[in-house]
């Protein structure tokens, strides 16, 4: 059965890498005696997925991994096992059970909103409020994305689904699938640019608020967080719907 | 949460910004209105190397467990951070609570190999730590050193308050309440550390005296004052199963290069090869109960996570109850999915079964270890391994599915001729011509055999029968080098043989650091005015700096290593008693000079001189009247 993971990073620990966490999972699990289940051949591995990679410097309130249980002993159990597990700077939120038709957590990834905030002194030299709902109504948002190979030309518009200002931070829901991930200092870069200006070294305090899955469709999306389509599951809830299903079966 | 030390600037500045925050799990955070003692235990090396080390997590553990006082972890910032806190003028840190080191009581330090020194005068330098003992006044931390390297302190004898000879279990509760009463009293630095002196295996270089001869040879060493002993005995731990061992290790975020559990199966090694300085120096040989060790494999997985455990020792396949514990992990690890990696195993039957039963062994090498190239060299170093077994082991691996072997030899080895040296490639060629001879075409993966023969440069250490012997120079090194791949380049199956080596620089440097004297101190710290550090690390080793600083301190390279060094001549080390007697490496360095193996502490006792300690092993009535015999030698000689 999978179970998805919801948590949060945050203070110090936003300086440990994306790698550096699922290998911290990979042994909190481990030390919470949760029944993961093991892929099989000769190098066994837990079956875990992650949903989008977090960068180095960002926190988030939503962050999510899937793991394949044998056993599982009720949501709020494991939670619990799970932050005592855990430090501080990382922060289990939920673990719900999956239906089994779910998609994993990576492949599920439609969005993801975020917070960003410019950094005492780091402000752009211009009245970035004023500027920015202007910004945001435009048709095309072109700019020139480096990748390892090449300079492509790309359109950000269509991947900013929702742009807002709340008091000194701005709030975008971006794409965050993996063909058209688009990163929030990306907007804010050619934001800054329209204005004949650039982001100043380390300027974005980033946090990521959650992540999010389309239960709509491509044109007309429903964006919900990754764990709406699960359920909290005590461990008799469990055991009565497995029984269940058997007799139904 | 803790706040960091560095800014979000800095850190996001860096590479591997996880080197500095702490936090990880099993980390130890105390309140710091409940100690009051502070102590910042260092690794000089980057933190994924510092972090590998088992000792740090030993002591780590055990300080930590010594009511109101609070031992933290730091390691030496890499160089991009390195350049940043000099700029900015940022006091180093401890990890834990991201405080100044330089507020702290004591700095202990572990010294685990030479080329680590510079690293030392960067922590000191960067915890704004005067880099010289004398210059420290009351109020900043005392400096203590410890681990293998202390065993010869002479060469960094300037920079510590302390040397704490031997092993940490021991002494520290001592030396923490002498500490004490000492800040109680007010008694000042000074008196604490001449009162520290007096303590069992407690070096202070400061209350000694080296004087030298015409020659350049050390002509006496002494304490300057009355009630300072005149040689310190190494602290030993003899109750391995009922001391200090951490049950909750370490987990930290980033991958580091030991990145396990690590259990500690035993210290010492009955084995005796004369190059070895580690065989010497934790004689006798101890082992740890077995059921501590199954009992602490458990809770250590259970605490940290790991995904691995590896057992630890000098010659795992030396413990009795070896067959027992590995049963045991592979019960008990296969039903959690942990692997077990098993280094330093003799390879035979056993060994190979058991690896195959735990490694896969298509991804996994073997690794032999015959030191020297013929059996004649062999007998030298005293190595008890045998062209037979090594190729009757090769034959059993390569029939169990391995065809990756890994060869370990070292050149420039007391009495080392050509013929030697080519004995390097024939061993070479011949374990590749079992693999042919043993495996059917048809059961060849990929049809081939890769064998990979490395080699290092000897390099004599203290308190080995080697220490009288000359190093070769960095041109005889090289050209050792040159000969053993042209010789492996002639062999039939040369195509299956990989050869690598080592650098000559850094092995002459390291040489002059292990024999050095505290003359050596001048250079150290001059290089480090250049800019030296991490030595270790190939891409920031600087010869040329270093043989400058030589130059500039008017010492002789040569003097240090490659010089004849007569029986008679005082070394600088020989005010420490490591446990064996300088009679016995006597002895030892003539049987090698004549070709003669000794037999292992098991078989037969040499008198070394450390039953004294009274070890298990030692308890047999020969070892009594010979260890006599030879202390009563070595007294006399000091």
């Amino acid at each position: 059965m999978k179970i998805r993971i919801k948590f949060r990073k945050y203070g110090n620990l936003k300086f440990i890498g994306h790698l550096d966490v699922q290998r911290f999972f990979q042994k909190a699990v481990r030390r919470a005696g949760i029944d993961v289940a093991y892929t099989t051949g000769f190098s066994p591995h837990q079956v875990m997925s992650f949903a989008a990679p977090l960068g180095v410097g960002l926190q988030s309130n939503g962050e999510y991994m899937d793991i394949e249980v044998h056993s599982f002993t009720g949501s709020r159990d494991t939670v619990e096992r799970l932050n005592d597990a855990s430090v501080e700077g990382i922060e289990i939120l939920s673990a719900k059970v999956l239906p089994p038709e779910a998609g994993n957590a990576m492949a599920s990834v439609a969005a993801a909103g975020y917070t960003v905030r410019f950094r005492e002194g780091r402000e752009p030299a211009f009245d970035w409020k004023e500027c920015l709902p202007a910004f945001y109504v435009r048709q095309t948002i072109p700019v020139r994305k480096e990748t390892k190979k090449s300079i492509v030309e790309m359109d950000l518009k269509p991947g900013i689904f929702r742009m807002e200002i709340n008091g000194d931070s701005i709030y975008m829901l971006l794409d965050a699938s993996s063909s058209g991930n688009i990163k929030p200092a990306m907007v804010m870069e050619a934001f800054l640019a329209e204005h004949q200006d650039s982001l100043k070294e380390n300027a974005l305090c980033i946090t990521r608020e959650d992540t999010y899955t389309n239960i709509g469709t491509p044109d007309a999306p429903e964006f919900v967080p990754l764990d709406a389509i699960g359920k909290e599951c005590s461990q008799e809830e469990m055991i009565e719907e497995m029984a269940e299903e058997e007799s139904a079966g | 949460m803790v706040q960091l030390a560095l800014s979000d600037d800095i850190l996001m500045q860096v590479e591997k910004p996880a080197r500095y925050i702490g936090g990880e799990v099993n980390a130890v955070v105390k309140k710091k209105e409940e100690v009051d003692m502070r102590i910042a235990f260092c690794f000089p090396d980057v933190y994924e190397i510092g972090m590998s080390h088992l000792g740090i997590q030993i002591l780590y553990d055990m300080f930590n467990s010594f009511e109101g006082v609070w031992c933290e972890r730091v390691y030496s910032p890499w160089v991009d951070l390195d350049a940043i806190m000099r700029r900015d003028n940022i006091p180093l840190f401890a990890l834990e609570s991201q405080e100044p080191i330089k507020d702290f009581d004591w700095l202990a330090i572990t010294i685990q190999y030479e080329m680590c020194y510079t690293n030392i005068l960067q922590v000191l330098d960067l915890a704004q730590i005067p880099l010289l003992a004398k210059d420290r006044k009351d109020g900043v931390p005392i400096v203590i050193g410890g681990g293998p390297c202390t065993y010869n302190p002479e060469p960094i004898a300037d920079f510590f308050d302390i040397f704490y000879i031997g092993e940490g279990e021991t002494r520290y509760q001592e030396l923490v309440a002498l500490y004490r009463k000492c800040r109680e009293e007010n008694l000042g630095r000074k008196e604490f550390l001449r009162r520290a002196a007096k303590l069992p295996g407690m070096y202070v270089p400061a209350f000694y005296e080296a004087k030298y001869r015409e020659d350049g040879t050390l002509a006496s060493f002494s304490p300057t004052e009355e009630g300072i002993p005149a040689v310190i005995v190494k602290e030993i731990e003899m109750n391995v199963s009922d001391t200090y061992y951490p049950e909750k290790p370490l987990v930290p975020f980033m991958r580091i290069t030991q990145d396990r559990v690590v259990l500690e199966i035993m210290r010492g090694c009955i084995r005796g090869c004369r190059f070895c300085q580690a065989g010497q120096l934790y004689r006798p040989v101890r082992e740890r109960d077995v059921e501590m060790l199954k009992r602490y494999a458990v809770n250590m997985l259970k605490n940290t996570g790991q995904e691995e455990i590896s057992l630890s020792s000098l010659s795992s396949s030396d413990y009795t109850k070896l067959p027992e514990l590995i049963d045991f992990l592979i019960e008990e690890c296969g039903k959690n999915h942990v692997n077990i990696s098993l280094p330093s195993l003799r390879i035979d039957a056993f060994s190979l079964d058991v690896m195959s039963k735990v490694q896969d062994i298509k991804k996994t090498s073997l690794t032999f270890a015959p030191e020297a190239g013929s059996q004649r060299l062999r007998n030298v170093i005293n190595k008890g391994l045998s062209e037979e077994e090594i190729l009757k082991g090769a034959a059993l691996a390569f029939e169990g599915g391995w065809t990756r072997v890994k060869l370990y030899f070292m050149l420039g080895l007391p009495t080392e001729t050509e013929e030697d040296i080519r004995g390097i490639a024939e061993l070479s060629n011949r374990i590749a011509a079992v693999f042919f001879d043993t495996v059917p075409k048809d059961k060849r993966v990929n049809g081939k055999v890769q064998i990979v023969t490395s080699t290092s440069f000897f390099i004599p250490k203290p308190f080995t029968p080697f220490q009288w012997a000359k190093q070769c120079t960095k041109e005889e090194f090289i050209e050792k080098a040159y000969l053993t791949r042209t010789a492996i380049k002639e062999q039939l199956n040369q195509k299956s043989i990989k050869y690598n080596w080592h650098e000559a620089d850094t092995s002459v440097l390291e040489g002059v650091l292990a024999r050095g004297d505290r003359r050596v101190a001048g250079a150290i710290l001059q290089v480090y005015k250049k800019g030296a550090i991490y030595d270790a690390w190939s891409e920031y080793f600087d010869n040329e700096k270093w043989m400058q600083a030589f130059a500039e301190c008017g010492l002789d390279i040569d003097f240090y290593t490659t010089r004849e060094r007569g029986m008679d001549e005082l070394f600088p080390w020989d005010f420490i008693d490591c446990g064996v007697s300088k009679e016995f490496l006597k002895r030892e360095w003539q049987k090698a000079l004549k070709e003669e193996t000794s037999p292992n502490c098991r078989k037969q006792c040499q008198g070394c001189g450390a039953s004294r300690f009274g070890g298990e092993i030692c308890s047999g009535s020969v070892e009594r009247s010979l260890a006599a015999h030879s202390r009563g030698c070595f007294v006399e000689n000091f």
